[in-house]
């Protein structure tokens, strides 16, 4: 393992930012879902980066339950959005504005 | 220049395209493929650093289970050509596109004033041997079993909300 | 008995909430009658078993005190709710209980049929426990407390019947002025209280008096101490210049104008410049200052009785000159005369005020006396009773108001000069005169009132039987204090029974003058002359030729209206202090300071707050990427802040 750590955790960076843009400029629901799991990825590659480099694995037992949870809030998000889109038709979340003062 | 290095830029590339992809297509089935492009380039990594079981794990969870939901979902609401309203924040877009950047950089700017390569030494056999599926279930039975068991009973509670949420209303 | 001296205080406390929580309830007048004055008469029977403990103990032991609990203990200000049982507190408390409770009795006939006569009872004892406090009270807050609570009760009591009308204005008004005008007088009492706290650092009688007599302090102090606590007297006793609510004050119920405004509450002022007579000896030009102006007001007061119509008025600037009297006493040092003529007035004027009480009813409340006339024919008891105490108030010699009145001037000429003696001597005519025009007018000649539509009857027996009581007093009251003159020395037994609470003010003053026997008797004879002359004047002119007066008013018409018309001092007040205090507040402290400054503040508050929040509120669009995009910035800014402070 002779590359830089430096390296992944850029990349790790690289793909958290992206997933936070895509979080503000997509307007379909599930596309920001989907960029909230990239965001979630992100992470998961920069602890196990840690977990390998320092050889510790507690960094990969975390990624375990990261992605459970992931899996949990993806389900109920998901399940969410069909309900919200049964009343309104839309998944724009623009027009998902209840919370207007 | 050896092939650790190649093999790396590959799958860091592939990453790092298949995500700015994800975010820039029109189409919301295109943007859940190059998702899951993105999973497998991930599950590269993943093995590169010699984490077996979590690139297995990646890919079965996220890209067999996960996507497949989206995937279903997106079929389910038959709403996959993002309309172009004519209402669109170009302000907040700008202001977050400029903001995403601005972290990047200062992301950036810290990992590289950590300068962690110079007292990190890898020894790859230990990393080798706690990726193995052996050691990694041998610690999860043992010293973390209640977080375990508490990630069970979370799957359960997602599950039940879940099938609960998306019921179809008794008329 | 001393021991339960604190019960004096307690049990009308108790009729007061008794009568004031169930009265309304309780229909029969009687039972909230015996209430009433049944607490009174127990006060008055511990009171009296007081005194005579205190009489058997020695000399020295005379001063006992009774302490209740710690009222105030912040930093070095320690005042404890403690009653001082001397002989100055026991002279006030049997006087303040036993003319208390007959006034109380008589008031059961007086208010009988009155729709508030629950309420007149509770406001009654209400009174006893502020007075009491007031007199019993160890320490000058808790004599300011009971200083309050009798202006309080005097307020409650004066504005009694406060749907009538009085004089050119209502009741409450003259409820609200002799409040008011008290006020003014509670504030220079107020100072007094700082200053006496700032040089001695306490306010326990026995400790202030105590270092009042043996530390050197600056005499400038002592003035102003004494200053300010006579203003406050000034307006508890309405001396010159707080006196104008006292005749105002006559629109309340008689019993209340016999027991507040002649027996107990004006003479709280006496009481508090005697108590602190070591501070007035300690500042001989306030000591002046109080004689010249007890002085001026009792004279001013007696030209303004002479021609009053009004029997109540009569005896309202009545009590005002013999209020003069008693601060002329205590101004040349004799304490212990201006005490005793505090008991002795309390004696006589409540029995005048009771008297013209009994008239007031009998004659359908009809209050001028140019409509009486020969009263004596149909109130005989009320007759005999009123010209006793007539006689006593101008000094007739052997009643009660001859030994005192005779006592405060002979003192005014032995520490004073000649020329108060005189003008002493001219009120004390004065005084003869218009009491005797009042009896004259009112018991004799013919009816001037239609006699079939008006008839007069005695009143009952709950009424005259304390009228007589009174009587008896006034006749007998006197001979506690038998000058030196008549019993030698160590003879005047109120003098020496009270000699050991002045005798630290007499050291200071050094007033034992040396003036012979002779001279006394003297001017007793020529005062006595005097007065006998002036009310044998005072029934030739009343019932023989009444043309004399006519023809005196219309000679001296201006001085006759003047005389009338109270030298204008209330239209004085008025234009000068009233009426611009009242524009003051209506053009700046309303509408400036009330309106446009506090509204206007609290308003812009509002304000401030409603245009602060209509801009926040815009934060919540309800667009969820907004937010994540505040997040973010937020992200962005905490990094910014760790590569700062790397």
């Amino acid at each position: 393992m002779n590359i830089p750590i430096e390296y992944y955790l850029v990349l790790s960076a690289f793909m958290f930012v992206v997933g936070a843009t895509g979080v503000i400029i997509r307007r379909n629901a599930i596309v920001v879902f989907m960029s909230i799991e990239l965001m979630l990825n992100s992470a998961n590659l920069s602890l196990v980066t840690y977990s390998s480099y320092l050889g510790n694995v507690m960094g990969q037992l975390f990624v375990f339950f990261v992605m459970t949870v992931a899996a949990a809030e993806a389900a109920i998000g998901l399940a969410i959005i069909i309900m919200v889109f049964r009343n309104k038709l839309t998944v724009n979340i623009d027009e998902i504005n209840l919370f207007k003062w | 220049m050896n092939v650790e290095l190649i093999v790396f830029i590959v799958f860091a590339l592939v990453a790092a395209v298949s995500s700015v992809m994800v975010i820039t297509r029109k189409s919301a089935i295109i943007s859940a493929v190059f998702l899951i492009l993105n999973f497998f380039a991930l599950a590269g990594l993943y093995l590169l650093l010699n984490a077996q079981f979590i690139a297995v794990v990646q890919i079965i969870v996220y890209a067999g289970a996960i996507m497949v939901l989206f995937l279903f979902v997106l079929m389910l609401l038959n709403e996959h050509t993002e309309v172009i309203a004519a209402k669109s924040k170009k302000k907040l877009k700008l202001f977050g596109g400029i903001t995403a950047a601005l972290i990047f950089v200062q992301l950036a700017y810290l990992i590289f004033y950590q300068n962690a390569s110079a007292n990190i030494n890898p020894i790859v056999e230990k990393s080798v041997e706690i990726g193995k599926i052996g050691y990694i279930g041998t610690k999860l039975y043992t010293e973390y079993v209640l977080p375990f068991e508490v990630a069970g009973f979370l799957l359960l509670a997602a599950t039940i909300g879940a099938i609960v949420l998306a019921k179809k209303k008794f008329e | 008995m001393i021991n339960l001296i604190h019960l004096t205080v307690i049990l009308p406390l108790l009729g007061f909430l008794i009568n004031g929580i169930f009265g309304s309830k309780i229909k029969n007048e009687k039972v909230i009658g015996i209430i009433g004055s049944s607490t009174v008469g127990i006060s008055f029977l511990i009171a009296l078993g007081a005194f005579f403990q205190t009489l058997g103990l020695p000399e020295e032991n005379r001063s006992n005190v009774v302490t209740l609990f710690t009222w105030l203990d912040v930093g070095s200000l320690n005042i404890k709710f403690s009653y001082l049982v001397d002989q100055l507190s026991l002279v006030m408390s049997l006087v303040v209980t036993g003319v208390g409770f007959l006034i109380h009795v008589y008031s059961i006939g007086y208010m009988h049929g009155d729709k508030g006569f629950w309420r007149f009872f509770s406001y009654l004892n209400l009174f006893i426990f502020a007075m009491m406090n007031l007199i019993l009270g160890d320490n000058f807050l808790v004599l300011f407390l009971g200083w309050e609570g009798v202006g309080l009760c005097s307020y409650l009591l004066i504005g009694f019947w406060y749907d009538r009308k009085f004089e050119k204005g209502t009741v409450p008004q003259a409820a609200k002025k002799a409040f008011i005008v008290n006020r003014i007088g509670d504030f220079g009492f107020l100072l007094g209280m700082f200053l006496i706290y700032q040089t001695f650092d306490s306010l326990n009688f026995i400790d202030v008096f105590s270092k009042a007599a043996s530390f050197p302090v600056n005499e400038t102090t002592f003035s102003f101490i004494a200053l300010f606590l006579f203003i406050g007297a000034t307006g508890k006793s309405a001396q010159i210049p707080l006196f104008v609510w006292l005749p105002d004050a006559m629109a309340g119920p008689t019993p209340v104008s016999a027991l507040i405004h002649a027996a107990t509450m004006v003479t709280a002022g006496v009481y508090m410049v005697a108590r602190s007579a070591i501070i007035f000896a300690s500042a001989p030009t306030i000591m002046v200052v109080v004689a010249v102006i007890g002085l001026m007001t009792a004279f001013f007061a007696a030209t303004v009785g002479l021609v009053q119509n009004d029997i109540k008025k009569v005896l309202a600037y009545s009590t005002v000159s013999q209020l003069g009297y008693m601060f002329l006493a205590c101004g040349v040092g004799a304490f212990s005369a201006g005490i005793f003529h505090v008991m002795t007035h309390a004696f006589f004027k409540a029995l005048l005020f009771l008297g013209a009480g009994s008239i007031i009813h009998a004659m359908h409340e009809q209050q001028d006396i140019r409509h009486y006339g020969n009263l004596k024919n149909y109130m005989p008891k009320t007759y005999i009773t009123f010209i006793i105490a007539a006689f006593a108030i101008s000094g007739f010699p052997g009643l009660s108001g001859f030994f005192s009145k005779d006592e405060i001037l002979w003192n005014a000429y032995a520490n004073g000069n000649m020329l108060m003696w005189i003008i002493g001597v001219a009120t004390a005519m004065m005084t003869a005169f218009y009491m005797f025009r009042l009896v004259f007018l009112t018991f004799f000649g013919k009816e001037r009132f239609d006699t079939h539509h008006t008839h007069p009857h005695e009143s009952p027996k709950v009424m005259t039987i304390p009228l007589t009581i009174l009587a008896f007093l006034s006749v007998v009251g006197g001979y506690v204090g038998i000058p030196v003159l008549f019993s030698g020395e160590g003879g005047n037994q109120f003098e020496e029974w009270l000699k050991p609470i002045f005798a630290p003010a007499q050291r200071k003053l050094e007033i034992y003058g040396s003036h012979s026997h002779f001279e006394e008797i003297v001017l007793m004879v020529i005062s006595v002359v005097l007065a006998l002359g002036a009310i044998y004047f005072s029934y030739v002119v009343y019932t023989k030729r009444k043309d004399i007066a006519e023809k005196v008013s219309h000679q001296f018409s201006t001085l006759y209206k003047i005389l009338l018309n109270k030298y204008k001092v209330d239209e004085f007040y008025e234009f000068m202090i009233v009426v611009p205090i009242q524009k003051f507040s209506e053009k700046v402290l309303w509408k400036i300071a009330d309106n446009k400054l506090i509204d206007g503040f609290v308003n812009g508050t509002a304000t401030i707050v409603n245009s602060t929040s209509g801009v926040i509120k815009k934060l919540q669009t309800g667009l969820t990427q907004f937010y994540a995009v505040l997040m973010m910035f937020g992200i962005a800014a905490v990094l910014f802040w760790i590569i700062i402070n790397l």
